[in-house]
This record gives C-alpha cells, sequence and structure tokens, in this order.
C-alpha cells in the first residue's frame, strides 16, 4: 500500500544553520507516526516542510503517490494537510466559529460578507464531530486552554469538508501546555482521528510519544537517526538514541538528597486563603529544603505558589519568612525585599525581557542594589552576572546576545540568574520549572536545583510531572479542590509510590 | 510515569464531574462581558448626575444640542475605530478636514472663486479625503512606516494645502443645499445627525458582516497568525485607512455646512477627542477590541460631560481639567479587568 505521505531526503538550510540534513519519513495509513527529539533536533522544521509554511532546500515530498509541491499553509489545507500548532493559531478576539474556518473558504461567507448563522451552525458540526458542545459563537479568550484546543482540532478537522481522501495531521508538541489529564483528553481524540486520518505527532516527551505511536522517528541535529515500532522499543532506549548518552540513573541527582535538618524553618506559609481558588493552605520549608507542590488542573496548586510571592492575592492568611510577616496580600515587591524569588511558568511573558540581552536580564532586578544612591555600578553588577553565567553554565555566545536567541532551559536559567543576584535571597518559588525544555536541559536544571538547596535555600516548586516530584522534592504536598489532601516528608527516607500522590489528587 | 498518573485520573469520577463545570463555565461568559458595559454605565451616572444637578440638561432642546454637536465626532470614529482595531493610528483627520472642507468652499457655488459645482463638490471633498487615506496606506503598508508617524505627516500636508488653496479672504458658502443640511431640521435635529446615524450603521454592519471588519480584529489581535492564514493583511490595512480619509473627508464637507465658509483651521480640535473618545469607549490603542459602537459610546460620555458642566457654569478652564481627569477615570473603571494579569518586570 502506498503511504500517504512520503517525504525523501528533506534538507533544509537557513543562513548558516543546517536545520535538516537527509531526513526521510513516510507515513501510513491511519498510523500514528511518533517524532521526538531534543530541541532543536529539526523535528518542528520537519513539520513545517511538511504543512507548507516552509519549503525545503533539497528533497521531495509526495501525497498519495504523486510528487508534490506544499507552496503554503493553504495549499496543504487544500490537499488534506493540517498542522496542530505548539502555540496555538487562534486569534482569541474572533469568534470560534470564525476561527475554524478563519483560513479556509466557506459557503457562508461569500464575497465578504458573513452568514453568521449559517457560519455558527457549520461550526457547531464541526465541533460535534469531537463530541464537543463549545458555542460556536463566544469569542475564544472566554474559553480554557483545553476548549480552545478542541477548537484548534476542529479547525484543523474541517479540512476534511475540502479534500475527498483521509487527512494527513501534524501535531507540533501538542501536549507541552496541557495538565496530565488534559493530555489524556487529547489521546482519546487522536485516537478517534486516527480513524479517517494519519497522524504525526511531535513531541520531546518519551512516555506520551511511546503511549500513542505505532512507530517512532528519533531525530538528533537535523538527522533522522533511528525508527523504531512501539513495541519493540522502550524509553530508556529512546532516551539513549535522542540525548546520544544513556540516561544517567541519578536523573534528580538523588544522591544529594539527605534528610533535611530539623532546623528554624525559613518560609512559614499558614492559613493561606483566597476564595474559588485555595483554602486555608499551610506549608514550611525549611533552608535546604525542596517542598514540591502538586495536584490535576485546577487543585489551586499553581495559584497558591503565585500567591506566596504576591503575585496573585490572597484574602487571608499569613507568610512569613525568616520569622518576618508579610501578610496576606502583599504585593510582590514585599515579597522580593523580604528574599522570595519566584521563576513564572510564562516565560517569555514574565520570565525574562525578550529583546533585552542576557546580561541586562539577569541585572535587572538587584543590579541597581549594588550602586549607591540610585546610580549603577555596572562593574560591580556585570561581574555578578558573569559569575552566575558561569555558575549557571547558561549556554549564550556572548553575555550582551538577545536573550529570545537562547535556547528554552538557558533562558530559563537566565531567569533564575536574575534572583540569585539578590543577596539575600532566602526563598525561590518556581513554577513548572521545566515546562517545554528537552531532557537534557531538564537534567542541568535539575542539578542548579540541587544545588542551590544544598547552599541553604529554600525551594517551592510546582513541577510538571508526578516523576519529577517524586525525583526531586524533600516533601511533596497535594493539593485536591484547593485544599491541601496528603503530605508526604522526608523523600529520601521513604518515598511514596506514585500511585499513593495520585490518589490524593482525584 | 505520566502513564500511569493519567489512567488513575482517567478512572477517577471526579474528571467526569469536572466537565459540565466547565461548560457552565464558559457558557456563563457569553458575548457580552461586564468589562464592555462599564462605558455605558459611566454614560449613565454622567446623565444622571447632570439631570439632578442642572434643570436644563435634561430638555429635549438641551439634548438636540448634545446630538448636534455629536454628530460630526460620531461620524470620525466609526471609521477610527477600524483603524484603532487594527492596532493602527490616523493623526491625519485634522489635516484631511481642513484640505477637504476648503475644496468643498472653493469648488462650490462660493464668494471667492467661479465654480459651482454643487454636489460634485461634495463629491470632490470625499474624494480628496479617499485620496489622503490611500496614500496612507499605501505609506504605512508598502514602505512599512509606522501608521503614527505617516499620518503625523500627512497631517502636516493637509493642514498645508488648505493654507495654499486659501484664496486670502474667506469663501462664504453660497450654495444652500449644503448649508441646509445642518440648518434645517427634520424630528427637531439637522441632516447631518441624521447622516451620522447612517455612517454609524453601516460602520456596524461593516464591523459585523463583512470580511473586512472580521479582519480587522484578527488584525489588530495577531497579524502574523492572520498573515499566515491567507489572509490579504495590507488589502485590509489600506482599506482602513481609505475609509477613515473618505470618513474624514465627509468630516470636512459637515464642518464647512455647519460653518458656511471655507476655513483651513476647520479640523481643528477633532483629532485628540476622537481618539479619546474611542478609547473611553473600550476601542484600545493596543488594537484587536472595542468597535463602532463602543467608540460612539466613549463620544457621547465626552459631550455629555462637557455639555452639562456648560449647563452647571463650570469655568472653561476648569472644564478641561474636569474632561481630562474623566478620561482616566472612565479608563480606569472601563478597563480595570484589563490591568488584572500579574506584570512583574513591566
Amino acid at each position: 500500500m502506498t503511504p500517504v505521505l512520503a517525504a525523501t531526503g528533506i534538507g533544509k538550510t537557513y543562513p548558516g544553520v543546517r536545520a535538516l540534513h537527509d531526513v526521510s519519513v513516510e507515513l501510513r495509513q491511519h498510523e500514528v507516526l511518533g517524532l521526538i527529539g531534543q530541541n532543536g533536533s529539526g523535528k518542528s522544521t520537519l513539520l513545517k516542510i511538511l504543512s507548507g509554511m516552509e519549503q525545503p532546500t533539497t528533497g521531495k515530498i509526495r501525497l498519495r503517490g504523486i510528487d508534490t509541491v506544499v507552496r503554503s499553509p493553504l495549499a496543504a489545507a487544500s490537499m488534506g494537510i493540517g498542522l496542530v500548532h505548539q502555540e496555538q493559531s487562534l486569534i482569541p478576539n474572533l469568534t470560534v466559529a470564525e476561527n475554524i474556518f478563519f483560513d479556509k473558504p466557506s459557503p457562508h461567507r461569500r464575497f465578504g460578507i458573513y452568514n453568521w448563522k449559517g457560519l455558527n451552525r457549520e461550526a457547531a458540526r464541526q465541533l460535534a464531530k469531537l463530541e464537543c458542545d463549545i458555542p460556536p459563537d463566544i469569542k475564544v479568550d472566554a474559553l480554557s486552554f483545553p476548549d480552545r484546543q478542541m477548537v484548534e482540532f476542529a479547525k484543523v478537522l474541517a479540512i476534511e469538508e475540502l479534500v475527498d481522501q483521509p487527512l494527513v495531521i501534524l501535531f507540533d508538541e501538542p501536549t507541552s501546555l496541557l495538565s496530565p489529564s488534559e493530555v489524556d483528553d487529547l489521546f482519546r481524540q487522536i485516537r478517534r482521528l486516527r480513524t479517517r486520518a494519519s497522524v504525526v505527532f511531535v513531541s520531546h516527551r518519551m512516555d506520551e510519544v511511546l503511549e500513542i505511536s505505532d512507530r517512532v522517528h528519533v531525530m538528533v541535529n537535523g538527522e533522522n537517526v533511528a525508527e523504531r515500532t512501539q513495541d519493540t522499543t522502550s524509553h530508556e532506549e529512546l532516551y539513549h538514541l535522542m540525548v546520544g548518552s544513556r540516561r544517567s540513573d541519578d536523573y534528580y541527582q538523588e544522591s544529594g538528597r539527605g534528610p533535611v535538618e530539623a532546623i528554624e524553618p525559613r518560609l512559614v506559609v499558614s492559613g493561606l486563603t483566597a476564595p474559588g481558588r485555595f483554602r486555608d493552605v499551610s506549608l514550611s520549608v525549611r533552608p535546604g529544603e525542596i517542598v514540591a507542590v502538586t495536584g490535576v488542573a485546577g487543585s489551586g496548586a499553581e495559584p497558591f505558589c503565585r500567591a506566596i510571592f504576591g503575585a496573585e492575592d490572597a484574602v487571608s492568611g499569613s507568610v512569613k519568612v525568616a520569622g518576618d510577616e508579610l501578610g496576606s496580600s502583599a504585593m510582590p515587591d514585599a515579597a522580593i525585599r523580604a528574599g522570595i524569588g519566584y521563576v513564572p511558568a510564562e516565560r517569555k511573558l514574565e520570565g525574562v525581557i525578550v529583546g533585552r540581552t542576557v546580561l541586562e536580564n539577569i541585572v535587572l532586578t538587584f543590579g541597581p542594589q549594588m550602586g549607591r544612591g540610585g546610580l549603577v555600578n555596572r562593574k560591580k553588577e556585570t561581574a555578578q552576572a558573569l559569575s552566575w553565567i558561569n555558575r549557571l553554565k547558561i549556554k549564550t555566545p556572548s553575555p550582551v546576545e538577545y536573550v529570545e536567541r537562547l535556547s528554552g532551559g538557558n533562558q530559563q536559567k537566565v531567569s533564575l540568574a536574575k534572583w540569585l543576584m539578590s543577596d539575600r535571597l532566602q526563598v525561590l518559588i518556581l513554577d513548572h520549572p521545566t515546562r517545554g525544555l528537552d531532557p537534557g536541559a531538564k537534567a542541568d536544571l535539575f542539578a542548579v536545583m540541587r544545588g542551590l538547596a544544598r547552599q541553604g535555600l529554600a525551594i517551592v516548586f510546582v513541577s510538571e510531572t508526578l516523576e519529577e516530584t517524586l525525583g526531586m522534592a524533600d516533601t511533596v504536598i497535594v493539593m485536591r479542590d484547593g485544599e491541601v489532601s496528603a503530605r508526604f516528608e522526608d523523600l529520601c527516607l521513604h518515598k511514596p509510590r506514585p500511585e499513593e500522590i495520585v490518589e490524593a489528587m482525584v | 510515569m505520566t502513564l500511569t498518573q493519567n489512567a488513575a485520573i482517567e478512572a477517577s469520577p471526579h474528571r467526569n464531574a469536572g466537565r459540565p463545570v466547565r461548560q457552565a463555565r464558559t457558557a456563563s461568559r457569553r458575548r457580552l462581558p461586564l468589562r464592555e458595559l462599564g462605558p455605558v454605565a459611566t454614560l449613565a451616572v454622567l446623565v444622571l448626575v447632570f439631570s439632578l444637578t442642572s434643570a436644563q440638561f435634561l430638555t429635549a432642546g438641551n439634548l438636540k444640542v448634545v446630538l448636534e454637536s455629536s454628530a460630526i465626532p460620531v461620524v470620525l470614529v466609526v471609521g477610527l475605530s477600524f483603524i484603532l482595531v487594527q492596532g493602527s493610528i490616523d493623526l491625519s483627520i485634522e489635516g484631511v478636514m481642513a484640505a477637504s472642507s476648503m475644496l468643498v468652499s472653493l469648488l462650490i457655488a462660493n464668494s471667492v472663486t467661479g465654480f459651482d459645482l454643487g454636489w460634485w463638490a461634495i463629491l470632490a471633498g470625499a474624494g480628496l479625503g479617499s485620496a489622503f487615506g490611500l496614500v496612507n496606506g499605501l505609506v504605512y503598508t508598502v514602505l512599512r512606516l509606522p501608521s503614527l508617524i505617516v499620518t503625523l505627516a500627512t497631517w502636516f500636508v493637509g493642514l498645508g494645502i488648505a493654507t495654499l488653496l486659501f484664496p486670502g479672504r474667506q469663501p462664504q458658502i453660497l450654495d444652500e443645499r449644503l448649508t441646509r443640511l445642518a440648518l434645517d431640521k427634520s424630528l427637531g435635529v439637522s441632516a447631518l445627525v441624521f447622516l451620522a446615524l447612517a455612517v454609524a450603521a453601516l460602520g456596524w454592519v461593516l464591523q459585523t458582516y463583512t470580511q473586512f471588519g472580521r479582519m480587522s480584529y484578527a488584525i489588530g489581535r495577531d497579524e502574523k497568525a492572520t498573515r499566515q492564514s491567507g489572509q490579504h493583511v495590507r488589502f485590509h490595512k489600506i482599506l482602513a485607512f481609505v475609509l477613515m480619509g473618505l470618513i474624514s473627508g465627509v468630516g470636512g464637507v459637515m464642518i464647512s455646512a455647519q460653518l458656511a465658509v471655507g476655513n483651513p483651521a476647520a479640523g481643528e480640535g477633532f483629532l485628540f477627542p476622537a481618539v479619546s473618545a474611542a478609547v473611553i469607549g473600550g476601542t484600545l490603542l493596543s488594537g484587536g477590541t472595542g468597535g463602532v459602537l463602543q467608540s460612539i459610546i466613549g463620544v457621547f460620555i465626552l459631550e455629555v460631560l462637557r455639555n452639562g458642566m456648560i449647563q452647571l457654569g463650570v469655568d472653561p478652564y476648569l472644564r478641561h481639567v474636569a474632561e481630562g481627569l474623566t478620561i482616566i477615570a472612565a479608563l480606569v473603571v472601563g478597563n480595570w479587568s484589563l490591568r488584572g494579569r500579574l506584570r512583574i518586570v513591566k
């Protein structure tokens, strides 16, 4: 049987960079093909080429047995190739229906005039295919993230009306911003889709790729290094192929985890409450302790951590750092003065300032304090910033490189270095610190976290996966429906089973 | 590990219980977010306050005055709304109004030149405005200069043309068909008010039912994604500027009808009230929000405020202070919810 889509010898060169070299991929009828690789391994570039967003420098694409040039995303759609974007492509101030038909012709939009009734009816029909009852006439703004993902699907699935053949649907890291239960929803949809489509699924999370794919391609440095079928490979093998080295047994540096000294806690949060999000949550963190706060989406774990820093309002309760009261609804500046650092989940939005250099980002918050009388001591702050670049091993061509040119992991380290510049940093709060990072960068970040804890920092973090939670934390606090449902202490002595934690989560 | 986690969550009844809740929440946040009612509430409060403090305010006569003085600003903000929704700005309004007003007053029967083109003169004024808009749009999109700079330049080009056209003594408009637009009343208001109403309705239809209107919102929110979806971003941007130019031209004609003379300063004082009205109404400069109706509410907020203070006999200078403060207050109240986002670094 001819493959639905066959790309052979695909190469892509940008000025000075070889993004892809001689990559060949074959997608068969009704299969899910997994594509994994670290960031920068070329998997996104390959998807862009398959979906018409970029043109390959060499190589050719055969679609359903016919040589094809995919000139643009629009052309791709008319051939039945749809891309579900990593960062969603929806326009939030338009309605659901408009978004679904944004990039395709519709009989309900002739000569630039909209027939809303028809458009909404048609959109509802597309959504119904996914068993989804989002009203088509509300703005995407008002939808939750998973709902938006459904709209994104409906948008891609609506291509069906344009072609007779089965679709090719490309997923570009669709799970990176989803919680586990949402990932599960997504997989259910992908399994439904495969009855009428072939799917390419790109991710750097091996578990997910293994779970959903029939075959897996591993990409390294723009080349296709291996092809495996789902039943003949394993987590370890894929990691090895992807990273090039065997995954160390001590990924989370657990050897560095010992019992935390029973001394006075550094951070004491008691009875913090924000109606509708979390109620009466308390925790204490000693110097050198890593506390993980975990829970399913909506459990209140994230807003709670943000509230400690003052990034979100709490109505009652108290936050004490080294004995000093911060108040329940303190503003971030009070928290900063007390020595709390916060590395947010939305790196690009809150963590680093794009368009500014690495150096400028690092000295942003605490650089001025090294000066005197409102003047900046450039020499001193630069020296310190450089030392953090070295100590955290931030990979940057130069300290004055724009921060957005760095990889996600290194951006995250810049965001960390900013807080480490403070001479009175006592507590560090990390909100999904590994979000969007590849395994190598994650391992790096875990090492940094462990090192900081050993130096006596108190760390609170919300983790991406349960595995991370169990690997990194000394203490785990599980939240459910805004309340603490379980606490596990001294993980170095007796590590709870994952099931115990999941039980407390749901 | 995530595998077992997923499996466990799948089996739990909690997750299934969560779904309808999510649906209910989205359903409760339907078409009219409370935020968009802020400006309407502000207007209602102003009307209430002035009705209670001034016996004159809530009389038919005074409300007609408010309507008359709102006619030109309403027409202008209809065009401006599309520009702002797209995330651009047009500063050339006053210049274009001046040039168009001069051209109309010289081509129509007047006291200086010998022309008597009648309705064609009005068409010429609107045409000149559209031409200005086309130039704005082309320079903005083809040469890729910021609209702020482009239209700042054409503002002065417009004023310059108006001054060049000025024949040395003020042309009185003698063609009564034009001046009667402002003088003859039916249902108590002039034709200009009906014109403004028609323009507003047209603008609303344009915004709601056409590709141009919908794409304006898309462009204002995410231009890149809009372009990648195969939409003609440049075309829609040029269209918005041509529309704005046309409307500024019409504004020039309307002010000529009101003044009954050609005056190079005809457009003076229209730009900033129009922009502030749009913003107060919720058509923010950042693009993608608000719209024609919101901007018009903004116009009425400013007009009612001015009128009310005149009724109360507030000192003219103090009036300016109060207007400025109201703009700030309206923005704070109307856009309170937008501040909610955490900004640590900004």
